[in-house]
């Protein structure tokens, strides 16, 4: 008999918002009455076919879903032990990542709740990306909170926040990086919670956001579920995602949560390595205890104090994560381990060589994982890899990478 | 003394009671224990000494500057204690504002004790509301220790009910909607959250958030029982020429809201 917990049930059932030991509310009490009004619409508007039809209608016709499977067949043979990889295409999105999904249905609650405008974190870009975009279709005033470090290495996104009409903020505080950038938004929310939502990225953050960021992302799985039986006529050996926050990885675990026989992976940034002390890898080598507002593992010092993380990727570069992993971790439903940035930049040239894909330097922590499970599992393994962005960010850091290119940006002879 | 003989004291001689913040730590561990102590000898009631933390979400630019380079110069929990020793030998009542995490990791009981151990009155918990652990409460009561949480011009009045219901000591009502700063005014929402709050409660009712002058401090006194700044206190010291000069300014401050609170 199967005895692991059910986190998927459990959890939410009798107490909202709690993972076992994790997530919860551990915010400024100013912020309380936003987040039981942002609980309070979502638990309506999921009962309320309207809201969800708008939302189908939107992800259908706007963000194109569903995403294709496509069997990465030269990438399995050549690079990935034999084994049989299928990529969940969430790079085919509109706006490029996963995080179109979380955003259109945030931003329809934004409306329902009747507040003029959004604000966001982002690391990568491509949640700041998604949030700018659906302002923009829904008439939002937005403003984006980005850490200076990544609006420098993200440069191309922060051009396309503002060509879709965002206020992009650099935080120029801490690390500069997705945390800091986090710190900010909770600050302006605090501010100007009366008119403004809060459109957050991942599955961390205090209650509602864990559950509401997870929900939105499901559909990433219940898909890749259903294609992936239609194709190979049965379940995966083994799911494979990159964790930042986490909400792609919970958005293809879910559906999977149930079935045993299919192994979870979530791949964290191992930085220049775990041992080295500059990673983001936050299950790892990380404690428990409380960040942005829930409580899970995270990146501390004795004193409690926030480690800053360290990653080539923008996305991943975050010393938290979020609550529904911690769980997935400690009740070993899931595993979790680290990719450094040599592996995962190894993985990116493999796949744009093999399948004529270039992937975002996040998804690129997976697909090094899937190499990896690959070799350890073997030929008759079948692994469905999330493929959560493309590339076209990360040219730019790919191409001095790979020598293409010189620090001012000069095209290598 | 405790907070509440502070409280009473005020009240007594018909006036709100003074509490000045400032973080342990800067700009050294010593030089925050001088500020504190000239603040209480320029008329300050209770002092409200900020643990420094990496992730201050509720706190402007100025006090995110202090606290930053507290912890550069390596500032730690028992530092912070040692503060605490150091201004509650004063007399006054020293209560501690720490986020969450900082004291979890710490150990909840062995905060209490140690905090108890240090002559400390009591924490202020700006990111932790009372329904969010089921850790702080107990080991606060244990040792005597006031559990002070905070109150928002957007809270409901059943939740305001429900947090001065788990106060002790008083109760901290954040003046506006907002992070920590000094502010031209202190804004409308002050009052009808004071009124909303003492409708609940006995416990006195300070109010926190923007307070830079006395003149304030006074237009505050007129409802509240307890005027709160901080920001103000700590950009005196990041202002100042020299450590001797933040000093001075940190004591004229805390003299001009002294008289503020005197004067309802
Ligand atoms: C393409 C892509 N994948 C993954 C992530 C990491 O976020 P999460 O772990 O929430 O999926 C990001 C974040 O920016 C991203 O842009």
């Amino acid at each position: 008999m199967d005895t692991r917990p059910d986190p998927g049930h459990v959890l939410s059932a009798d107490r909202p918002g709690r993972f076992g030991p994790y997530g919860g509310r551990y915010v400024p009490e100013a912020l309380i009455a936003a987040l039981d009004e942002l609980d309070r619409e979502y638990t309506a508007a999921k009962q309320d076919p309207l809201f969800q039809a708008d939302l189908t209608n939107l992800l259908t016709t706007y963000t194109g879903r569903p995403t294709p499977i496509t069997e990465a067949a030269r990438f399995g043979a050549e690079a990935a032990g034999g084994a049989r990889v299928l990529l969940k295409r969430e790079d085919l999105n509109h706006t490029g990542s996963h995080k179109i999904n979380n955003v259109l249905g945030q931003a329809l609650l934004t409306k329902r709740i009747g507040k003029p405008r959004v604000i966001a974190e982002t690391g990568a870009g491509q949640h700041g990306v998604a949030t700018a975009t659906a302002a923009a279709l829904m008439g939002l005033e937005c403003v984006i909170y980005m850490g200076e470090e990544d609006t420098r290495r993200q440069a191309l996104n922060v051009a396309r926040m503002r060509l879709l009409g965002a206020t992009v903020v650099p935080v120029t505080t801490g690390s500069r990086t997705l945390k800091d950038a986090i710190n900010e938004a909770l600050r302006d929310w605090v501010t100007n919670v009366a008119t403004t939502n809060y459109v957050f990225g991942t599955v961390a953050g205090p209650h509602p956001f864990p559950t509401l960021v997870r929900d939105l992302q499901r559909i990433i799985g219940v898909e890749a579920r259903q294609q992936v039986l239609d194709l190979t006529g049965k379940l995966p050996d083994a799911v494979a995602a990159c964790v930042g926050g986490g909400s792609n990885a919970i958005g293809i675990f879910h559906a999977f949560v149930d079935d045993p026989e299919v192994a979870l992976y979530g791949f964290e940034a191992g930085g220049d390595g775990v041992a080295t002390g500059r990673h983001a890898a936050t299950i790892t080598a990380g404690s428990p205890g409380v960040l942005h507002g829930a409580r899970s593992y995270l990146l501390q010092d004795d004193m409690g104090q926030t480690i800053e993380s360290h990653s080539i990727s923008a996305g991943l570069d975050y010393p938290g994560v979020g609550p529904e992993h911690a769980w997935l971790k400690d009740s070993g439903r899931a595993s979790y381990e680290p990719v450094d940035d040599a592996d995962a930049m190894e993985a990116f040239r493999l796949l744009c060589r093999t399948e004529g894909i270039i992937p975002a330097i996040e998804s690129s922590h997976a697909l090094a994982g899937a190499r990896r499970l690959g070799e350890r599992l073997g030929p008759d393994a079948t692994i469905l890899v999330n493929l959560s962005g493309r590339g076209d960010k990360d040219v730019d850091t790919a191409a001095k990478w790979f020598d293409l290119m010189d620090e001012s940006g000069e095209v290598a002879p | 003394m405790t907070t509440t003989v502070a409280f009473e004291k005020a009240r007594a001689e018909g006036r709100a009671a003074l509490i000045g913040y400032l973080p342990a730590g800067y700009p050294t561990v010593e030089g925050s224990i001088t500020a504190l102590k000239a603040m209480v000898e320029a008329g300050v009631d209770a002092v409200e000494i900020g643990l420094p933390y990496s992730d201050p979400v509720i706190d402007g630019p100025t006090v995110q500057a202090a606290v930053e380079a507290a912890l550069k110069a390596g500032t730690t929990t028992a530092d912070v204690l040692r503060v605490v020793e150091a201004v509650a030998a004063t007399g006054a009542p020293a209560v501690v504002m720490s986020y969450w995490n900082p004291l979890q990791r710490y150990g909840a009981a062995a905060f209490a004790r140690d905090l108890a151990a240090a002559g400390g009155s009591g924490v202020i918990t700006p990111d932790l509301t009372p329904d969010a652990d089921d850790t702080w409460i107990p080991a606060a009561r244990e040792h005597g220790l006031d559990t002070v949480f905070l109150v928002a011009p957007s809270s409901t009045d059943d939740r305001i009910a429900m947090t001065t219901a788990a106060c002790r000591g008083f109760v901290y009502a954040t003046s506006v909607m907002g992070v920590t700063g000094t502010r031209d005014q202190v804004g409308d929402a002050a009052a009808g959250l004071v009124a909303r709050t003492k409708a609940t409660t006995d416990l006195p009712v300070a109010v926190g958030l923007g307070v830079s002058n006395g003149a304030q401090a006074a237009e505050i006194a007129a409802y509240a029982d307890g005027v709160v700044a901080g920001s103000a206190f700590v950009r005196r010291l990041l202002e100042a020429a020299d450590h001797a000069a933040g000093v001075a300014s940190v004591a004229e401050l805390a003299a001009d809201l002294a008289g503020g609170v005197r004067t309802r």
